[in-house]
């Protein structure tokens, strides 16, 4: 045995409070990563018991059977089972179970009790089953069930010390190993003889429940709940990113007075400072919108929303767990796909996956911006429209209706006619506790910097190295970058891009663009020999591109914005999400096919018109 | 009398009978099995969905579950005693 270490694992049904118990035991000192070889999330942390012995805790998966119906399920069975490579098999169970909702926890209890490993049961929520005017007879529970039974309340500091002398103590008894008899028959007895329940749900659920999930109402709320979510990340994102922003270019700056014009200072200013700027910047927003997202998840309203459109989302081959994940990359595909770490179903969960980044996500509207001002008149149209506007919203409608129509043919595709389920629960709408939603929101971010963040830097680096060289010689006629290899991969590329309609301009411009979709204008600054400062660059850019494009080509790059596949963020996220080069490759491929037979019909059609 | 679960109308408790495999084996059955739709357990549909009334949302011992209509057709029920 390993000398002092217990290994303590927490299971669980979905909702029980698993993970607000885990929190409050560990605190801060929390592992996140993945199962070897799978996209499950393992969280583990370190406790010292008052008695000084070190556990070492996991939080296993919520499960509502050890019939696993979810990779997420398969997990916990195989843990619990002792069949996990690479994991062992826990010293010690604590079941978590919510007092509220015996009816349905008890029956996993009785599984897990089943296998016979030493287990604790930790009633969670007791807070709000007191309440509820919920009285469980904990001894005659703990007697009839065989193990120790605890009372906790996951979400108030002093709510997990029986908990925790219990683990502390001597390991219980091991329960002695029965047949599964009648589990639910079993249940119905120990609630009838230990559980008083006044009333099946809570009142307060019930009337919420009236208006969330009217047909017409529900509908309304979900709409303003998403406007005010998307107001608040673009109206409280923007401040901060035009700070980082200052931020970042001041740096730049500085280091461009305080170090000697050479290749060491491109690399840091050009390269590293502003790569990592790129992806900096984005920070903001991305931690806005998953502290909404986890709002909506810790309260219960999430289900909800999943349950109003999932009929939209079916027709179309998704699910309404969809939803968030789409609706998130509107403001980036980053934050999106890793929502769809909510789709438990791994066919749909890659179906979102592969059509996120479709949304038109914010990155986008500075080309968007510089295209129609540059191209599309100043009018009104049907007396209210502003033109611009309409081409705008138009380009939005795009992105969606691809989406849809891709995920259908994706549908279409597979051919595979397994039924794959909704069964969602909608819990107890609870108030997020502030401790929980500032864990997981610190857990997303340093997903985002460390693993996505690690290779969207490195890719930087390298196209700012291609971006630089070989440096031009001197007396070359033309800007530096036309020399370099991007500029001569830039050439290259014309001919592929020429049906299209785009110049080598554009093609030079698309290089560095990778790195993000905005970098793409102030390359063309770069290739249009201005020396501007990023911010102004588009707007003397504007006048430049309106005289030398043609309207089709410029027509074509629009569109060409709407799949735009150059995002080394998203193919970035995609991979550590999925774990799969292939779906990359597949990701990259449909986009960059549908951008160019998009934009090929575009231009040949605007040619022949002009 | 034998009704569907997928075709009770909306706020009448009812008990379930069976769950019926469509095919086999039947996870999904399995599976709804295991959150609680046995015979004997008290149902109610408490909701239905904007669009053509799917999903359903059904009150099954404690807990409110969405299942779509096509997952709702396994459930048989009968009227409330
Ligand atoms: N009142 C109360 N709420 C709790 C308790 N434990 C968890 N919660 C809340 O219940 C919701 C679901 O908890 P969570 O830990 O996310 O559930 P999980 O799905 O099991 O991980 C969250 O809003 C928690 O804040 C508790 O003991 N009492």
């Amino acid at each position: 045995m390993s000398a002092a270490v217990l290994n303590v694992a927490l299971v669980g049904n979905p909702n029980c409070g698993k993970t607000a118990l885990f929190n409050r035991l560990t605190g801060s000192r929390q592992k996140v990563a993945n199962y070897a070889g799978v996209t499950v999330e393992r969280k583990a942390g370190d406790i010292r018991t008052a008695s000084g012995r070190l556990m070492r805790l996991l939080d296993l998966p919520g499960a509502y059977s050890l019939s696993a119906t979810s990779p997420d399920e398969a997990i916990t069975r195989d843990v619990c089972l002792g069949r996990m490579a690479g994991e062992q098999r826990p010293d010690l169970l604590v079941c978590v179970a919510d007092a509220t909702n015996l009816r349905l926890h008890l029956r996993f209890v009785l599984e897990v009790r089943a296998l016979g490993l030493p287990m604790i049961l930790a009633l969670n929520m007791c807070d709000a089953a007191a309440r509820r005017g919920i009285v469980i007879d904990r001894a005659k529970l703990e007697a009839a069930l065989g193990v120790p039974v605890v009372e906790t309340v996951a979400v108030r500091a002093d709510g997990v010390g029986t908990l925790l002398s219990q683990i502390d103590g001597a390991l219980p008894p091991p329960p002695s190993k029965r047949p599964a008899g009648d589990l639910h028959a079993e249940v119905r007895r120990l609630i009838a003889d230990a559980v008083s329940m006044p009333r099946r749900t809570a009142v307060i659920d019930d009337a919420l429940d009236r208006w969330a999930l009217h047909p017409v109402f529900g509908l309304a709320i979900l709409s303003v709940v998403m406007f005010l979510i998307f107001q608040a990340v673009f109206t409280w994102a923007a401040p901060l990113q035009d700070g980082i922003d200052t931020l970042i270019n001041g740096s730049a700056d500085w280091l461009r007075t305080v170090l000697p014009d050479n290749t060491l200072r491109s690399l840091l200013v050009e390269g590293v400072l502003v790569g990592t700027g790129s992806v900096i910047v984005f920070l903001p927003q991305i931690l806005l919108l998953f502290l909404f997202i986890l709002i909506l998840e810790e309260s219960g309203y999430l289900p909800r929303a999943a349950f109003l459109l999932d009929r939209l989302m079916v027709g179309a081959g998704l699910t309404g767990r969809s939803f968030i994940p789409l609706l998130s990359s509107f403001a980036c595909a980053v934050p999106g796909i890793m929502a769809a770490r909510t789709i438990q179903d791994p066919r749909d969960r890659l179906a979102t996956i592969l059509v996120a980044p479709l949304m038109t996500c914010s990155a986008r509207l500075p080309v968007y911006a510089l295209l129609i001002g540059a191209f599309i008149p100043q009018q009104t149209v049907a007396g209210i429209f502003n033109l611009q506007g309409l081409v705008l919203f138009a380009l939005y409608v795009a992105g969606i209706v691809s989406a849809l129509a891709v995920a259908y043919t994706m549908k279409l595709i597979r051919r595979d006619t397994i039924e794959h389920a909704l069964l969602l629960e909608l819990p107890s709408y609870r108030v997020p506790h502030v401790q929980d939603v500032l864990i997981g929101l610190w857990e997303r971010a340093s997903i985002f910097l460390k693993r996505v963040g690690g290779i969207i830097l490195t890719l930087t680096v390298l196209l700012w190295f291609l971006s630089t060289y070989p440096v031009a010689p001197v007396g070359f006629a033309g800007p530096a970058i036309d020399y370099s290899f991007a500029g001569r991969i830039g050439h290259a590329m014309e001919a592929v891009f020429a049906p299209i309609g785009f110049n080598w301009q554009i093609c030079i411009a698309l290089v560095p663009g990778l790195a993000a979709r905005e970098v793409a204008v102030s390359s063309l600054a770069t290739v249009y020999a201005l020396s501007a400062a990023a911010d102004d660059a588009a707007g003397q850019l504007l006048p430049l591109i309106a005289a030398q494009w043609s309207l089709a080509t410029a027509l074509s790059l629009i569109v060409w914005y709407v799949f735009a596949p150059q995002c080394v963020s998203t193919l970035a996220v995609i991979r550590r999400e999925t774990g799969s080069w292939k779906i990359v490759a597949i990701a990259a491929g449909y986009l960059f096919a549908l951008a160019y037979g998009a934009s090929f019909i575009t231009f040949r059609i605007a040619s022949a018109l002009s | 009398m034998d009704q569907r679960l997928r075709d009770l109308s909306l706020r009448t408790e009812a008990i379930v009978d069976r769950v019926e495999d469509l095919q086999s084996p039947d996870p999904i059955a399995a599976r709804l099995r295991d959150l609680g739709f046995v015979a004997g357990e008290v149902v109610q549909v408490v909701a239905t969905g904007p669009i053509g009334g799917d999903p359903l949302v059904v009150l099954v011992g404690y807990t409110r579950f969405a299942l779509r209509r096509a997952e709702a057709a396994r459930v048989f029920v009968r009227a409330a005693a």
